[in-house]
C-alpha cells in the first residue's frame, strides 16, 4: 500500500515540478511583491514590508476608474450575452432547415482575430473629420446627432465596449448551449406534452433545469473572463486607456508594469491580488447560488 | 370513452443509405377500443406497439387513417389537448424533480375550472402514490430509485390527473416476477375501479392474457387477430398467433393430411374431416396430449418435471420443429418413467392445422365428434 502511494507520487512529480515552477512560484511571488514597499526591479531591493502598495492602488483614481469600468462591463455583458445566447440557441434548435448554416454563421466571430474585429468596430463607430462612420450615418437617419463612440462621451465608449464584448463572447456560448439543448432527451418533452404542459412551463421546468450545469459553467467563466478583460478595450481605444477613461483592472496591472508610466511591479502585484480577491468572492457567491438552482444528474 | 382507429398507417422516412425505403411501423390498424375496457396490445419486439401508442396519444401523426376518441376526431389534435395519461417504456421521469413533484407535475398544468389548490394537489398526489405503494419514497429523486420503483412512480404520474385514456407501454418489464404479478393485479384493480379506457402494451403474452378484456396481437405492424384472450388462444387464425400465445408454447410438427387422417411422420394420429390431402403444419397445445399406452403418437421420453398439480413431460419427436416437445398432463395420469418412449393420444380441439406455405389456419371437423 505504502509503496503504491510512493509510486503514485513519483508519477506525479514531473507535473508538480512544472506547475510549481511556472504557476505556484509566480503566484506566491505576486503576493510577496504586493507587500514589499518601494521595490526596485533593477537592483532588486526594497525598503520594507507593509500595506502601502494596497493603500496607494486603492487611492489611485486610475485604479478606481478601472474597477468601475470592469464592474460595469461584467454586470452588463455577462447576463446579456448569456441570455441572448440562450435565446439564439433555442431558436437554432427549433428550426430544422439551414440549422447548420446558421450555426456556422454564429460561430464565425469566435475564430476571427479579436484585434481585427476591434478595428472593424472602430471603423463602424468612429467619427472623424472626413466621415461619421456607419453607425452615425444610421443614427442621423433617425434624426439623432452624430456621437463619437470612440473618442466621445464616456457612456458612448462604454456602450461600444459592452457591445463588442458581447459580440465576441456570444459564439462560444451559443455553441455550448446548442449542444446542451440537443443533449436533452426528447422523451422528457414527450412526457411533458402528453401531460398538457405549456411551452413556457416546459422551458422553465424541464429545459432550463436540464441544461443548468452548462448555463452555470457559462456564467462562471463569463464572470471570470469579463473581470480579466483587457485586449477588447485596447482593440477599440488604443493603448493609452487611462487617458480614454476606459481602462480595466488587468489593463491597470499591465500599465503599472510596462506602460509609459510603468515600472512598478509592487503596485501591479497589489492590483492583481485585489482582482484575485474580487474574482474569488464572486465565484464563491456563484457556487453558493448554484447549489440551489443547478441540477446535476 | 372508446377509442377508434380507422385504417391507421404510420410510415417513417428511411435514413442514410436506405433513404428511399420507408419503414412501415403500423399498417392499416382498424380497431375499436371499447369504453372502460383494458386492451392488451401484444406482439414481438419491433412490431409497432409503441408506435401505435404514440399515435393514440398524439406524439406522432398517422400517415393515413383517422383516430377518434368517442365521437371526436382527434387525428389532428396535439397531445396536450387529448387528455391521455401515458407510462413510457423508459419511464421518462424528470430526473431533477423529486418523486412528489414528478407526480404533481401533470396537476400543476391544469388550468381554469380544473385547477386545484396546493393542498388539493398534494392530496391527489399522495392518493396516487398510495395506489402504487410508493409513499415512503416521495422525497427521493428518480435516480435514487430502483427500476421497479421508477416504474410505479411513472404509473402514479399517469394516473394522477384521472385521464380519459390510460396508455401503458410495457409498464412491468423491469419488475421482478413477484412484483410484476402484484403490480399487474394492481393495474387491473385500478382500471376496474376508475373505469378508464386502458391500452396496455406488452410482449409478454402471459401478462396480456391474464389482465386484458381484449387482446390485439400484432406482427410487423399488422394486426393479426383481436378478441377475448381465451377466444384467441382457443382459435388462432394463423401459426404466428398460435405460437405467440401460451406458455409453454404450442408444439409445432411437420405433418400431412392423407385420406381423412392427420399423419405425423408415417403414423396417422387424428381422424379429421373436410380437409383435402396436402402437406400441413400441425400445432398441438401442451395440454392437448393425453398419455395413453395405445395412443398413436409415439415420442422419445426425455424427462418428467412435476409442477405441483400438473406434470410436464418433456420428450422429442423427429417431426417436431423444436428439439423438446412439452406436454402438460394431470398428475393422476401416470407415465412410465422407466420406458424409453411415451405414447399419446390427442385432444382434437387442441390441435390446429396450418397451411405449410401461408401458415394460415386450416379449419377441420374432428371425425367422430359429430
Ligand atoms: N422514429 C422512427 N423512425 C424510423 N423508424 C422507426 C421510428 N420509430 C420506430 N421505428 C420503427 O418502427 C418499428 C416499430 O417500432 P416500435 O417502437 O413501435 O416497436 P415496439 O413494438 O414498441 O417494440 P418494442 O417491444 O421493442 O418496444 C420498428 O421497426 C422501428 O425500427
Ligand atoms: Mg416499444
Amino acid at each position: 500500500m505504502e509503496k503504491q502511494n510512493l509510486k503514485g507520487w513519483l508519477y506525479l512529480l514531473p507535473a508538480f515540478l512544472f506547475l510549481g515552477a511556472f504557476m505556484i512560484y509566480p503566484l506566491i511571488d505576486v503576493f510577496v511583491y504586493s507587500f514589499e514597499e518601494g521595490y526596485n526591479s533593477a537592483s532588486q531591493t526594497f525598503f520594507g514590508t507593509g500595506l502601502y502598495n494596497y493603500s496607494y492602488v486603492l487611492h489611485d483614481p486610475y485604479f478606481l476608474q478601472a474597477v468601475k469600468n470592469t464592474f460595469i462591463l461584467v454586470v452588463i455583458t455577462v447576463p446579456l450575452s448569456t441570455g441572448l445566447a440562450l435565446l439564439i440557441s433555442l431558436a437554432l434548435s427549433s428550426i430544422k432547415p439551414l440549422r447548420e448554416l446558421f450555426q456556422t454563421v454564429y460561430f464565425l466571430p469566435y475564430v476571427t482575430n479579436t484585434l481585427a474585429v476591434g478595428l472593424v468596430f472602430m471603423i463602424l463607430f468612429k467619427k472623424t473629420a472626413y466621415s461619421d462612420g456607419l453607425v452615425n450615418l444610421l443614427l442621423l437617419r433617425f434624426g439623432q446627432g452624430p456621437v463619437d463612440f470612440i473618442d466621445g462621451p464616456y457612456w458612448a465608449k462604454m456602450f461600444v465596449l459592452c457591445f463588442y464584448t458581447i459580440w465576441v463572447v456570444m459564439p462560444f456560448k451559443i455553441l455550448i448551449l446548442t449542444s446542451a439543448l440537443a443533449s436533452v432527451d426528447r422523451v422528457y418533452y414527450n412526457a411533458a406534452r402528453v401531460d398538457g404542459t405549456s411551452r413556457f412551463r416546459i422551458f422553465t421546468k424541464i429545459t432550463l433545469p436540464m441544461i443548468s450545469p452548462m448555463v452555470f459553467y457559462l456564467i462562471i467563466t463569463g464572470f471570470i473572463g469579463a473581470f480579466k478583460a483587457y485586449s477588447d478595450a485596447v482593440a477599440l481605444f488604443g493603448t493609452n486607456l487611462n487617458a480614454a477613461q476606459m481602462n480595466t483592472i488587468v489593463g491597470y496591472v499591465y500599465d503599472m508594469l510596462y506602460g509609459d508610466s510603468g515600472g512598478y511591479p509592487s503596485y501591479a502585484s497589489a492590483a492583481a491580488v485585489i482582482l484575485f480577491a474580487i474574482v474569488l468572492t464572486i465565484t464563491c457567491i456563484n457556487l453558493l447560488v448554484s447549489r440551489k438552482h443547478v441540477h446535476y444528474t | 370513452m372508446k377509442i377508434t382507429l380507422e385504417h391507421v398507417t404510420k410510415k417513417f422516412p428511411g435514413r442514410g443509405r436506405k433513404r428511399h425505403e420507408e419503414v412501415t411501423a403500423v399498417s392499416g390498424f382498424d380497431f375499436e377500443f371499447p369504453d372502460g375496457k383494458l386492451v392488451g396490445l401484444l406482439g414481438p419486439s419491433g412490431c409497432g406497439k409503441s408506435t401505435t401508442l404514440n399515435l393514440i396519444c398524439g406524439l406522432i401523426r398517422p400517415t393515413e387513417g383517422r383516430i377518434r376518441f368517442g365521437n371526436d376526431d382527434v387525428t389532428e389534435l396535439a397531445p396536450e389537448h387529448r387528455g391521455v395519461g401515458m407510462v413510457f417504456q423508459n419511464y421518462a421521469l424528470y430526473p431533477h424533480l423529486t418523486v412528489k413533484k414528478n407526480i404533481m407535475f401533470p396537476l400543476e398544468n391544469l388550468k381554469g375550472e380544473q385547477k386545484l389548490s396546493r393542498a388539493g394537489m398534494e392530496e391527489r398526489a399522495l392518493e396516487a402514490a398510495r395506489l402504487v405503494q410508493i409513499e415512503p419514497l416521495m422525497d427521493r429523486r428518480p435516480g435514487e430509485l430502483s427500476g421497479g420503483q421508477q416504474q410505479r412512480v411513472a404509473i402514479a404520474r399517469a394516473l394522477v390527473k384521472m385521464p380519459r385514456v390510460l396508455l401503458l407501454d410495457e409498464p412491468l418489464s423491469n419488475l421482478d416476477a413477484r412484483l410484476r404479478l402484484q403490480t399487474r393485479e394492481e393495474i387491473r384493480r385500478i382500471q376496474k375501479q376508475t373505469g378508464i379506457t386502458t391500452v396496455f402494451v406488452t410482449h409478454d403474452q402471459d401478462e396480456a392474457m391474464s389482465i386484458s378484456d381484449l387482446i390485439v396481437v400484432m406482427k410487423d405492424g399488422v394486426v393479426q387477430q383481436t378478441g377475448r384472450p381465451q377466444d384467441v388462444y382457443d382459435d388462432p387464425v394463423n401459426l404466428f398467433v398460435a405460437q405467440f400465445l401460451g406458455t409453454p408454447p404450442i408444439n409445432v410438427f411437420r405433418g400431412s393430411v392423407r385420406q381423412g387422417q392427420l399423419c405425423i411422420g408415417d403414423a396417422p394420429v387424428l381422424p379429421i374431416q373436410g380437409v383435402p390431402d396436402q402437406e400441413v403444419i400441425a400445432g398441438i397445445r401442451p395440454e392437448g396430449f393425453v398419455p395413453d399406452g395405445s395412443g398413436p403418437l409415439c415420442c422419445k421420453l426425455d424427462r418428467v418435471e412435476v409442477m405441483g398439480r400438473d406434470i410436464s413431460v418433456i420428450s422429442s419427436h423427429e417431426c417436431c420443429q423444436a428439439p423438446a416437445l412439452r406436454s402438460i398432463i394431470h398428475s393422476e395420469l401416470c407415465v412410465d418413467l422407466n420406458s424409453d418412449t411415451v405414447r399419446f393420444s390427442l385432444k382434437p380441439d387442441k390441435v390446429f392445422l396450418f397451411q405449410s406455405k401461408t401458415q394460415e389456419r386450416i379449419r377441420f371437423e374432428a371425425a367422430g365428434t359429430q
